[in-house]
């Protein structure tokens, strides 16, 4: 069967001055339809030019990425925009909605730009927003929601387009761990309701609510499986690991 | 629909940084309110010149010789002649001299009196009035007689018989040059009848203007006042003149035969001169309002650098964001536009307002917009708008999308 996400031997290199900067060193990674993945990795690792390359907000130096069967790893801006658009869902840490627009407008854009029509999109945003539990809150501006609320109005917005993947980078890195907590336990739930959750993170205690861990370091694979082996958090820096046993009391 | 929202975002940031919305959009509203005043100064001008001609006739022929030497010149028989000749061509003829002099009634003085020196063909019977407009109020016009032994009478305008005579002044005494003249005729109002308007003025016969103007030591110019048979022979009328006047004169440039029809595109190509150069100006205005409105349009393009990333993670193209920011810098200005062409009526209705206070003389004048000024000064502050939005929202669509998501 065709996987969802297929990176093939991907290479991201950057050039500074004389010296040349590998931030994805070969990569090969594939993701099927309903996965809750996490992709971990101390600072520099190259988590955001992964997470980049998958959300289709740049191309790789060398090597493929198919999404959805579709290469997309040679697309043009605006094919890229069109991928982004009808196949993945953002979350990032810092919400991301554009303040002038009230909660129900934000959630509307990828749909706006989907060529929607008004009624429906009014229709499918609120479906969106009702699915966070904000529907209420539709008229409000986003200064007015508190920073988990903001969040999850950004999931809504990634949920209203209808994506294949999930794409959220550390969602909950601006977030109390209460509300952090929340935001994971809802990530939780919309995979086991079926959609595809890939999840940026830096953090193990947040990686390990996944189901499958793949960690990088120096912009290769070093793991890559289930989420609960133990491997799965080991790594040569002690304390961080240290905390990772107890987090799965080992 | 992307354009519905690009319209409503434009408006929103407008409505939250109203000062900094009205500076950008100052520039347009100086131009576009120049632009409008300029166009109903125009018309206002225009309306005002056309009215006035149709006041002293388009068919009016006004001939001026400048050879003074020569062996033989044009005399008022010369012309009685060629009207006679070509009566198909030319209604009537007149000596039309004028006279720089002090008018006297009493102890009073008359300085900017208009002193003319006609002949009785001045005055056409059939129509009631003269070849310039004027009817009369009382009494008669010159007469053959009266031209013809340069008897001490004239016809006087409105103003004058009001101020000297309180309205009764058939038949009182009034002295041109310091000899008494018998008013004979008194005209019907035709401006306002203050001093230095067209009610302020004298018919004499015309010789005795000849001598006023041999004793002030002027020659004088040597003038006439045609009327051909209507508008459309005027040319032709216009045409024999210079051809008797050649015969005589053997030289073109002894004489200027101009026909109303030729003043008045003789005005209107200065006042075209006149409303070039103020467009220009405008224009300029409006260019300089471009360059704010791009100079903010940059501004704002940096500003939200962050929402045009989140806008592309979203799946917005290049050309969603050039429209969106086209669609408020061209939102932009037309409400500039829009208040300029506001700003303007205004403007064009006090300066109406005070021309009609100030120069009594321009009675009549009214500066009006009109439709299509106002159209094309709208449509321009859009394009403007489009034209000077769109380096930056061209700016905008090519941001790179993760740097973007990254700026703060
Ligand atoms: N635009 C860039 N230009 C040059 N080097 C970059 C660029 N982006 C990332 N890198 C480098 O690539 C490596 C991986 O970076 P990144 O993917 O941001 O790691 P992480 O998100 O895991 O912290 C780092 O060494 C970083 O300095
Ligand atoms: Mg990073």
């Amino acid at each position: 069967m065709e996987h969802l996400i297929e990176l093939k031997d991907v290479y991201k290199i950057y050039q500074m001055g004389e010296e040349t900067v590998h931030a994805l060193d070969g990569i090969s990674l594939t993701v099927d339809q309903g996965e809750f993945v996490a992709i971990v990795g101390q600072s520099g690792s190259g988590k955001s030019t992964a997470m980049n390359i998958i959300g289709c907000l740049d191309v790789p130096t060398s090597g493929t990425y198919h999404l959805g069967g579709v290469d997309v790893s040679t697309m043009d801006d605006d094919q890229q925009a069109e991928i982004r658009n009808k196949m993945l869902g953002f979350i990032f840490q810092q919400y991301n909605l554009i303040p002038k627009l009230n909660v129900l407008e934000n959630v509307e854009l990828p749909l706006l730009y989907a060529g929607v029509s008004s009624g429906e999109r009014r229709e499918r945003a609120i479906q969106a927003l009702e699915r966070v539990g904000l529907a209420e809150k539709r008229k409000n501006l986003p200064s007015q929601l508190s920073g988990g609320q903001q969040q999850r109005v950004s999931i809504a917005r990634a949920l209203a387009g209808n994506p294949s993947v999930i794409l959220a980078d550390e969602p909950t890195g601006a977030l109390d761990s209460r509300t952090g907590r929340e935001v994971l336990s809802f990530l939780q739930k919309l995979n086991a309701e079926g959609d595809t959750v890939v999840l940026i993170t830096h953090d193990n205690s947040i990686a390990v609510k996944a189901k499958r861990i793949v960690r990088l370091q120096d912009g290769r694979i070093i793991y890559d499986g289930d989420a609960h082996d133990p491997r799965a958090v080991v790594q040569p820096d002690v304390e961080e690991s240290r905390e990772a046993r107890e987090v799965l009391n080992l | 629909m992307k354009m519905g929202q690009s319209f409503r975002l434009a408006i929103k940031s407008l409505m939250t940084s109203k000062v900094r919305a009205l500076l950008t959009m100052l520039g347009i509203i100086i131009g576009v309110g120049a632009v409008i005043v300029i166009v109903s100064l125009g018309n206002g001008m225009q309306q005002y010149m056309n009215n006035q001609f149709e006041q002293i006739g388009v068919n009016m022929i006004q001939v001026g010789i400048y050879s003074y030497g020569g062996n033989r010149q044009v005399t008022p028989d010369d012309f009685y002649t060629l009207a006679d000749k070509y009566p198909q061509y030319i209604d009537s003829v007149s000596p039309y001299l004028s006279a720089t002099t002090i008018v006297r009634q009493g102890a009073q003085e008359y300085e900017r009196t208009k002193v003319y020196g006609v002949s009785e063909t001045m005055y056409n019977s059939e129509k009631g009035q003269t070849a310039t407009g004027d009817k009369l109020e009382e009494g008669r016009f010159l007469s053959y007689v009266d031209v013809e032994r340069n008897q001490n009478v004239c016809v006087i305008g409105s103003y004058l018989n009001e101020d000297m005579f309180g309205g009764q002044g058939l038949g009182q005494t009034l002295t041109v040059g310091g000899v008494p003249y018998t008013v004979i005729g008194t005209l019907a109002q035709k401006a306002d009848s203050t001093e230095g308007s067209g009610d302020d003025q004298i018919y004499l016969p015309y010789e005795l203007v000849e001598q006023l103007n041999a004793a002030a030591g002027g020659m004088g110019m040597n003038s006439y006042l045609v009327t051909s048979t209507s508008k459309e022979t005027s040319s032709a009328a216009k045409g024999v003149i210079e051809n008797m006047l050649f015969r005589i004169y053997g030289d073109s440039s002894s004489y200027l035969v101009m026909t109303s029809a030729e003043m008045m595109e003789m005005m209107d190509s200065m006042l075209g001169v006149l409303m070039t150069i103020l467009v220009v100006i405008a224009a300029i205005s409006l260019v300089v309002g471009g360059i704010g409105i791009m100079n903010i349009m940059l501004v704002s393009v940096t500003e939200r650098t962050r929402e045009i990333g989140i806008r592309k993670s979203l799946g917005a193209k290049g050309r969603d964001i050039r429209s969106q920011f086209i669609i408020e810098a061209g939102t932009t200005s037309a409400i500039g536009g829009v208040i300029g062409i506001l700003f303007g009526i205004l403007l064009a209705n006090v300066f109406t307002a005070v021309v009609s206070v100030v120069m009594a003389d321009a009675q009549g004048f009214a500066a009006i917009p009109n439709l299509s000024g106002i159209l094309v000064s709208f449509g321009v502050s859009v394009g403007i708008g489009v034209l000077f939005g769109y380096l930056p929202a061209n700016k905008a669509a090519k941001l790179n999308p993760i740097d973007a998501l990254r700026y703060d």
